[in-house]
């Protein structure tokens, strides 16, 4: 009985909830309609708690760049709390809600994007929409980078706002492959060319994993079927390409397709031993860094397939209960600032592809972008081609269970 | 009655409450869950259920199998080239000289050894680099010859670190008998060397290895460290299916993990007398052999042939530990190069904020652990001399022949239930039941051995029982005092699993900081963290074979030969 009761409480909480967001949905429209100096105003001298993701040295280092700017600029005090895990700030937000905290909040932004937003998004523990209002936001690339406008197929909504594009690629050495292939059936015909001189990580990590979702999208009859859930009906057939694609070519890959690297590092120490020619990241910029680290010899390139590669955005979101969401959404503005942007893209500051779309850009603006140092390991924005969407999380796991079972054994 | 009480040795009862006290509750607390019991996780009855999951779970088989051969393969590999380097070693007086140069080898972790092997066997490792002009590789060959499916990489591994850690044994098992008196016996009847040295030195020597040799094969039927490095995933051996259930997230999974540590148990159990009974069978064949009268050559090619092998075997190791050091401070190393293009101290420095705290933890673990551990030996040992007796170490080295997985989950779920886990008293704790039988084992010996007449005297001459312990006993038990001390902190900065578990994964040392890395891609940073893993007990392993030169300097008698 006390669970019923339980559940009832549960969900009035839930009602009051979603009135409540819808409250605020409606205030911050206006707000943002009205007057951004008023939004600036307010939020001078406010202190931002910015969660987020802390293991990577060079994004904390631009993290505390943000602060110094925001500081300066609009007398805004940022501070990183640096998480092992998103899903840590998730909890917390959720452990708020469930104390009734509904106001004072200790997150006031997440570095989120993914299964999180899609799960802070459907409880209702996200403030918004507030993303489209900023002033920035005009110049967010809507058409050719869909992962700013849909999340791992969750739609946006204006729940978060972009501030970094991950994409699919390929590193490959110049010295041996020449010219790259830019297909899935091209790169194909490379490998069974070339045998023993190609692999994939372990779809145990997630950039073994995001190869086969990438081959998966290429092989797919129908690739929209891939945005919807996975059903089991139909999922057999989906995968069907995929499995013959493995069988067919496992035998030209390194050590037969018998082992696999850990991940992303592993297959990266493979290509600079000379075991294989071919690596593959999520970073664009990251062939660059390793060149730069010693890691990888000065003759590599990054690649893509024509057709485009996967791809998503790293969002910033404001909780429900953050006290201070005026000061979150000028950092999450300044983030979108065509200055911060080319900032970010420097590869002697983060290495990472901008969420804009330059030819919205003024020409002055579009002359950081291009006034950035080049290195030949980094890929222009034009050498990327496409973004395409990320299928659906439900399929992953059960793509994982199944390539495990038929080729782990 | 009073006199019943006063006849226990005090020291011997807090180390079987300290040591065996978390052995037993942490195989009982194995035990449980392995057969469906663990409350808090919903398991409120006895079951057949994870056993029914783990005999389900395909490559169960490969794995035993895998498991098997390289606990056997290893042990009977680092025994027959340990016994072939002693047989050319046993005739001479060079034994000291030889354990000096042994000890960069015995101070060093398994991880770190196994580390610096990967770096020299692996396709494109630095011996195809070496013979690549000779070979003609442009690129390296693609044949898997570290994580084989057939355990030799981990087999080779296990043959390096444990050969000279037996040589070691021997040496020190030698100087216990006339061994070179027996030697030149043989020889004026007519005994080749090589077959004096099996029929009469062999058997007298291997009864005083026993134990270490059992630890050996406990050792290899479960290892997990070198298994990280050097072990296949597809088949993976027993100890690491286990860890991986063991630190799954799914809760669930601690029932077939339990399972599985209590099948690792029950295989080391059947492994050890499998292995008593091929000693007695070996020992039969050996007698009648000896009985016929054999004294011929034969032996002499196989004999000359293992020593060579044996000393590849250590040659491998040393060549382990200097391809980290280069690795460390090359910067570009493309293959197929023989040696570095560039060198330099960057990764040391990106790693160094890295290191200091694992540094100083492995520090900390080792000193507190060991010097507990010491304090406790001598306790026991001072104890045996005052109620004139020896008394039975043998259930305190049971530490050393049990399965790491098959109790420190058991110790985990205690210390936690104590709200003691994640602490560092708990993993000095755990270090401890594995530091405290080498210290024992080390300081046994020379104890023993000391001449009662020393002590006696002083008692004579109206000094206290305290007095004559730490102004006469101890100063000329400085030397193996201080190597015991050092074979405690080699034992502790090896220490994985011990780490792992009673840390609950909040404390960071060299080793498991270490193992961390070996997926991590960057072999710059992982020669880093295994040379500095080897470099800490190998500094301490130093200082103790030199202090007593230095101690003694005008004692020439306490200077060991």
């Amino acid at each position: 009985m006390q669970f019923t009761r339980e559940g009832t409480t549960l969900k009035r909480w839930i009602c009051a909830g979603s009135l409540a967001l819808a409250l605020a949905g409606i205030s911050a429209s206006a707000r943002a309609d009205g007057d951004w100096n008023a939004v600036l105003a307010r939020a001078s001298g406010e202190t931002v708690y910015w969660n987020a993701w802390g293991g990577d040295e060079r994004t904390n280092a631009f993290i505390a760049w943000v602060g110094d700017q925001v500081r300066d600029r609009y007398g805004v005090d940022l501070k990183q709390v640096k998480l092992t895990d998103t899903g840590e700030a998730v909890a917390r937000v959720v452990a708020e809600k469930s104390a009734h905290r509904d106001a004072d909040g200790s997150v006031d932004l997440i570095w989120i994007n993914g299964p999180n937003f899609l799960s802070m998004k459907a409880k209702g523990l996200l403030y918004g929409p507030f993303a489209q209002n900023l002033p920035n936001a005009r110049y967010v690339d809507t058409t050719a980078k869909p992962s700013n406008v849909t999340d791992f197929t969750v739609p946006v909504e204006g729940y978060e706002s972009p501030w970094r594009l991950a994409q699919f690629v390929f590193i490959v050495d110049s010295a041996k492959v020449a010219p790259p292939p830019r297909s899935l059936a091209a790169l194909t015909d490379w490998i069974k060319a070339h045998p023993g001189r190609f692999t994939h990580p372990d779809p145990k990590d997630f950039m073994g994993a995001s190869f086969l979702k990438q081959a998966l999208i290429d092989l797919a009859p129908d690739k929209a079927r891939l945005l919807e859930p996975a059903d089991d009906a139909n999922f057999a057939a989906e995968t069907a390409p995929l499995w013959a694609w493995c069988d067919a070519v496992y035998p030209s890959f390194w050590r037969k397709g018998q082992q696999f690297p850990a991940n992303e590092p592993a297959l990266i120490q493979l290509i600079d031993d000379g075991e294989v020619d071919f690596a593959m990241a999520f970073d664009p910029a990251e062939a660059a860094a390793a060149v730069e680290a010693g890691r990888l010899p000065a003759t590599v390139r990054v690649t893509t397939f024509a057709d485009g590669t996967i791809g998503n955005t790293s969002f910033v979101a404001i909780p429900y209960n953050s006290p201070h969401k005026d000061a979150a959404m000028v950092v999450a503005d300044f983030l979108l600032d065509p200055a911060t942007q080319a900032h970010a893209q420097d590869i002697r500051a983060l290495g990472a592809m901008t969420v804009l779309d330059l030819n919205k850009l003024a020409p002055e603006q579009k002359a950081l972008f291009a006034d950035l140092p080049t290195a030949p390991a980094l890929p222009t924005s034009a050498d990327l081609a496409k973004v395409l969407l990320e299928p659906h999380p439900s399929r992953m796991t059960r793509i994982s269970e199944e390539w495990r079972e038929r080729y782990a054994q | 009655m009073a006199g019943g009480w006063r006849r226990i040795n005090a020291a011997r009862a807090v180390a079987f409450l300290l040591l065996g006290g978390p052995i037993v509750a942490g195989i009982l607390l194995t035990l449980l869950p392995a057969f469906g019991f663990l409350p808090a996780l919903g398991g409120e009855s006895f079951s057949l259920a994870p056993w029914k999951r783990l005999f389900a779970e395909p490559g169960l088989a490969a794995s035993l199998r895998l498991t098997v051969f390289v606990g056997f393969a290893s042990s009977a590999a680092a025994l027959a080239l340990a016994f072939a380097v002693l047989a050319r070693v046993a005739g001479r007086r060079s034994g000291g000289a030889v354990e000096g140069w042994l000890a960069p080898l015995l101070a060093s972790p398994h991880s770190a050894i196994a580390i610096g092997l990967a770096f020299l066997v692996a396709p494109s490792g630095w011996i195809v680099r070496l013979l690549s002009p000779l070979a003609g590789f442009a690129t390296p060959p693609d044949v898997a010859t570290i994580g084989d499916p057939f355990g030799l990489a981990l087999t080779l591994g296990l043959a390096v670190k444990e050969t000279p850690f037996l040589i070691a044994v021997g040496l020190a098992a030698l100087r216990q008998f006339p061994a070179q008196a027996q030697l030149r016996a043989a020889r004026t009847l007519g005994y080749a060397p090589a077959a004096a040295f099996v029929v009469i030195v062999a058997p007298q020597l291997y009864a005083r290895m026993r134990l270490p040799v059992a630890a050996v094969l406990a050792y290899g039927l479960s290892v997990v460290d070198m298994a990280i490095v050097l072990g296949s995933s597809h088949p993976a051996p027993l100890s690491l299916m286990g860890l991986r259930w063991f630190l799954s997230p799914n809760l669930d999974d601690v029932f077939i993990a339990s399972a599985a540590a209590t099948l690792q148990l029950a295989i080391v159990a059947v492994a050890l007398l499998v292995w008593r009974a091929a000693e007695a069978l070996a020992l039969r064949m050996l007698v009648a052999r000896a009985r016929s009268g054999m004294r011929s050559g034969v032996l002499e090619p196989l004999a000359r042939g293992l020593a060579l092998a044996g000393g590849a075997a250590v040659g491998l190791g040393f060549a382990s530990l200097v391809v980290l050091v280069v690795w460390a401070f090359a910067w570009r190393w493309p293959f197929p190069r023989a040696w570095p293009e560039s060198f330099s101290f960057e990764i040391l420095r990106r790693a160094t904020p890295r290191l200091a705290s694992p540094l100083g933890a492995t520090v900390a673990l080792a000193a507190v652990s060991t010097l507990a551990a010491l304090a406790l030996a001598v306790a026991c040992l001072e104890g045996d001399d005052r109620l004139g007796r020896r008394g039975s170490s043998a259930l305190l080295y049971l530490p050393l022949l049990l399965p790491q997985l098959s109790f420190l989950f058991g110790v985990e779920t205690l210390f936690s239930a104590l709200r003691f886990d994640g602490t560092f008293a708990a993993v000095a704790w755990a270090h401890g039941l594995f530091v405290f039988p080498y210290v024992l084992l080390a300081l046994e010996g020379p104890w023993r051995a000391l001449d009662p007449r020393y002590a006696r005297a002083a008692r004579a001459l109206g000094t206290g029982p305290l007095e004559t312990l730490v102004r006469v006993k101890l100063p000329i038990l400085a030397g193996p005092l201080l190597l015991a001390f050092a074979i405690g902190v080699s034992v502790s900065a090896a220490q994985y699993l011990s780490t792992l578990f009673a840390g609950g994964g909040r404390v960071a040392t060299l080793t498991t900081e270490a193992l961390a890395l070996v997926d991590g891609g960057d072999r710059r940073l992982s020669a880093v963290f295994g040379l500095m893993q080897a470099l800490v007990p190998f500094v301490v392993y130093a200082a103790a074979l030199a202090a007593p030169r230095i101690l003694h300097r005008r004692r020439l008698g306490l200077v060991d030969p």
